[in-house]
């Protein structure tokens, strides 16, 4: 079928159109991030005709702590990935394969925790990581993190475990193994794009996350890459220059993994971003 | 859910409660090692906070050592509607306007935009479906930072800019955050631009299930463009559109980072969403029985919006 050329030209302007008005805002910072420290609001002008440059990056990578906040972040982040990975895995793998006494409860309660908006437990959480003596340190944000982003993972990967064909057990099974074996030779790598999607989603989750560590962290050395952007926002509110090349360093992380592994990315909703519902 | 059960019974007679304990406790036995930590840290980091969420929302809470934390019974509830302020009925206010604004217009151009990518003779779908969907990947923080500063107040902010310095239409710089409709507006962009993408990447994958032959068969009987579109198309993404719709919903619901990063529920607590009002009121003014108050009742309205939907679309696969 030949489509006139006019309704090409057509569908071609409206989605082009709707590129540019996603691409124009960070056209718009990039080139925002190469005004040199400006106390006042940069003419549009003076941006579009600005040279690009790296010297603010330079500037604020060494200014106010922000290489450690990085630091910060990265360790936060990875540890969390990696155990919400596994309890994720684990979880969902019990409840895909094992059959139990009140399987069926267990998964209604969990279904019905996905129905409830994450961020309310924020309060009673912030009390539960008080009690422990654990306010004020990483393990604080990695229990809430991993704990809190279980049910996600869970249902996330679930469906594919359950799509693995029963046969393919046998010859582990012949071979003597048991349930572990299963686990680490067919499961986990039948169902690797899933579970990449998986950390690529927990990591952007956790590395942008800001109100739970707000909370939990009240150490100004311990603080992370998000709570560090606003105070920074705060106390050069006008020089947006610096503001966003912080913003662009923070940004290159998950920009990075999305774009290396998009092709292999399998569905998932937006708002479950590993960490909490 | 039907599993099927590996190791079912025989028909007719059941074996013995003691045989059926005993198997019971051996399967637990098997699925312990796998399941333990996770339904540990579900029970105690999600299940937990919800009921100690209502516990609290009854309770005059301080989180100083020792503290009493004497039962009030309503008196959370009953002040949250009885402010001077209104703030929590600005919340809810808020909140519905946020669903009714925002969904419609995600959902239009979600699914406009993705069956016109979609369309066979457009190039680069790739790369379009990668610029569609980077504000996606991009943090909240940082799309905030870039709203503030385009809609900036003064007549060098770019909306400013242009609608004033060069097109003419506003009559003076307009002071988007510090009035509630504009400030509104901003939030509202904020969110579509921020969240299209999600669903154009959804619609494409669903628009990628149909088969080519349903489109093929209607050609064949002459069907046009349009005419396909309407009686294969839409009815064939009927199920994708549930779960679009469900989840914009829930998303339009839970406005938070869009409220807190661009105004942080100003000006005057006009703008607070439930959740944002919340995380202020226990964190910023310590007032933990209260804020619980507010999400309780967050929670239940929620939950049950939810729960209508996913049993008005038929038991939708939700992930």
């Amino acid at each position: 079928m030949k489509t006139k050329w006019y309704l090409q030209l057509l569908v071609y302007a409206v989605i082009i159109m709707g590129a540019l008005a996603f691409l124009f805002p960070f056209v718009y910072m990039i080139l925002t991030s190469f005004i040199k420290s400006a106390y006042s609001l940069p003419r549009p002008k003076e941006i579009f005709s600005v040279v690009p440059n790296l010297d603010n990056y330079f500037l604020v990578w060494n200014k106010n702590n922000f290489a450690r906040y990085f630091l910060n972040s990265s360790l936060v982040t990875v540890v969390s990935m990696v155990g919400s990975m596994l309890l994720g895995c684990l979880t969902a793998y019990g409840f895909a394969r094992f059959q139990f006494p009140g399987k069926e409860l267990l998964f209604r309660v969990f279904l019905l925790t996905t129905m409830i908006p994450g961020v309310i437990n924020i309060i009673p959480q912030f009390l539960i990581i008080k009690n422990l003596g654990l306010v004020n340190t990483y393990w604080g944000l990695w229990l809430i993190y991993i704990g809190g982003g279980v049910v996600g993972s869970t249902f996330f990967l679930r469906g594919f475990f359950q799509s693995i064909p029963k046969e393919y057990e046998e010859s582990v099974l012949i071979d003597g193994g048991g349930n572990w074996r299963i686990f680490w030779n067919i499961y986990l790598p039948q169902s690797l794009p899933a579970i990449g999607t998986l950390a690529v989603l927990s990591f952007q989750g956790t590395w942008e996350e800001y109100f739970t560590a707000l909370v939990i962290i009240k150490d100004e050395a311990m603080r992370t890459l998000p709570i560090a952007l606003l105070m920074f926002n705060d106390k050069y509110a006008t020089n947006y220059g610096w503001v966003f090349a912080a913003s662009i360093i923070a940004l290159i992380p998950t920009v990075f993994l999305y774009v290396v592994f998009q092709k292999k990315f399998v569905q998932g909703g937006f708002n479950e971003g590993g960490v909490k519902g | 859910m039907s599993i099927p059960l590996a190791s079912q019974p025989q028909t007719g007679n059941k074996p013995p409660a003691a045989t059926r304990m005993k198997k019971g406790f051996k399967q637990w036995m098997a699925v312990l090692p796998f399941i333990f930590l996770g339904v540990l840290g579900t029970a105690v980091f999600v299940v937990y906070p919800m009921i100690r969420n209502i516990i609290i929302s009854f309770q005059d809470y301080s989180i100083m050592p020792n503290a009493e934390n004497p039962f009030v019974g309503f008196e959370n509830y009953i002040s949250a509607f009885t402010d001077p302020n209104n703030k929590v009925l600005m919340a809810i206010r808020n909140t519905i306007l946020n669903v009714i604004v925002t969904v419609p217009i995600n959902w239009l151009l979600a699914i406009v935009f993705a069956v016109l990518i979609n369309l066979h003779f457009v190039k680069y779908k790739l790369v379009f479906r990668t610029v569609y969907y980077l504000p996606i990947i991009t943090s909240w923080i940082v799309v905030a930072f870039l709203f503030r500063f385009l809609f900036a107040g003064g007549e060098y902010g770019l909306i400013n800019f242009i609608f004033y310095k060069v097109l003419g239409i506003f009559p003076e710089p307009v002071n988007f955050l510090s009035n509630y409709w504009t400030a509104m507006i901003v939030i509202w962009l904020f969110h579509i631009w921020k969240t299209v993408g999600w669903g154009v990447v959804i619609y494409l994958a669903g628009l990628q299930g149909i088969s080519k032959e349903y489109y093929e068969a209607a050609q064949i009987d002459g069907a046009s463009g349009i005419k396909q579109f309407w009686s294969i198309t839409v009815p064939m993404l009927a199920p994708v559109t549930a779960f679009v719709i469900i989840n914009l919903v829930n998303g339009a619901f839970n406005f938070f980072p869009q409220v807190y990063f661009i105004t942080r529920g100003g000006p005057m607590d006009q703008t607070q969403t439930l959740p944002s009002l919340m995380y202020m009121q226990a964190f910023k003014n310590f007032n933990f029985g209260y804020a619980s108050a507010v999400a309780v009742m967050m929670g239940i309205t929620v939950f049950l919006v939810t729960y209508t939907q996913m049993k008005k679309f038929g038991n939708q696969k939700m992930l």
